[in-house]
């Protein structure tokens, strides 16, 4: 099982829908993914995390870097995961106090702080 | 004893391959089903940090990985080659806590694994380092109770 990643614009946010397995091999493509879109100027970022089967702590680095990145412009790092065993991972690492996690694409397009 | 020895060159794709291993192996000793994703998770967790070891010291020597069946336990012990001084893990807060600072995966794989199982031993020497977790097993016949 590969990667995939498909990005999409809605209003100021960008949403990356992200299917398969995050780990120390496909991370990367995760990563180059999210520094090209803050490069383009993509400060808003939705992840959708339904359609991921598997994620590591390579994964949570990836978007914790992801995080950062978008940090310093001020922008947003958001997450949509209904998956529980996706969410222990973010639990058991104290990452649900760091990310927004959503559970629907349209609510985290809607969410401001 | 060990059940299932692997060894795989300390690449990233080959740790796929043995998370799906550990999984089934774990699976046909008798680990509870809803137990499963950890162990793929763990043993996961526990071989991209042997991996990166490797990578990172030059070490051209494979991973090693036991799997081994035991009465009422299934454990994993994870090997890596890697001379290094013992680690811990670090809390979200340290590891968010310098912007400039990449995320140091190694630790956030510690952290991962400690959250994960119960039953776990870390060690490191100046010949390597090793990641023993375990699991209880339901024989077969228990499950009739």
């Amino acid at each position: 099982m590969d990667l995939s990643l498909a990005t999409e614009t809605v209003g100021d946010r960008t949403i990356v829908r992200v299917g398969g397995e995050i780990d120390v091999y496909t991370a990367p493509k995760l990563r180059e993914q999210l520094v090209e879109l803050v490069n383009d100027g993509s400060f808003h970022l939705v992840v959708d995390m339904e359609g991921v089967d598997f994620l590591d702590s390579t994964g949570l680095g990836v978007l914790v870097g992801g995080l950062k990145r978008v940090r310093a412009h001020e922008g947003s790092l958001r997450l949509v995961c209904n998956q529980e065993r996706i969410l222990k991972i973010f639990r058991i690492t104290g990452l649900t106090k760091v990310f927004p996690i959503h559970t629907s694409v349209e609510e985290a397009v809607a969410a401001t702080d | 004893m060990a059940t299932v020895e692997l060894r795989f060159s300390a690449l990233p794709e080959h740790v796929r391959t043995a998370r799906l291993v550990a999984a089934a192996v774990a699976r046909r000793a008798g680990v509870d089903e809803a137990v499963l994703d950890e162990v793929r998770l763990a043993v996961g967790e526990a071989c991209t940090r042997a991996v990166g070891l490797h990578q990172h010291g030059g070490i051209s020597a494979p991973v090693k990985v036991l799997l081994i069946e035991e009465e009422k336990q299934f454990s994993i012990e994870v090997g890596d080659e890697a001379p290094h001084a013992p680690v811990r893990a670090r809390s979200a807060d340290e590891v968010l806590g310098d912007p400039d600072v990449e995320t140091e995966e190694d630790e956030m794989g510690l952290a991962v694994i400690s959250g994960l199982v119960d039953d776990v031993e870390v060690s490191a020497g100046e010949s390597g380092g090793s990641i023993r977790m375990r699991w209880p097993t339901t024989p077969p016949a228990a499950t009739f109770t």
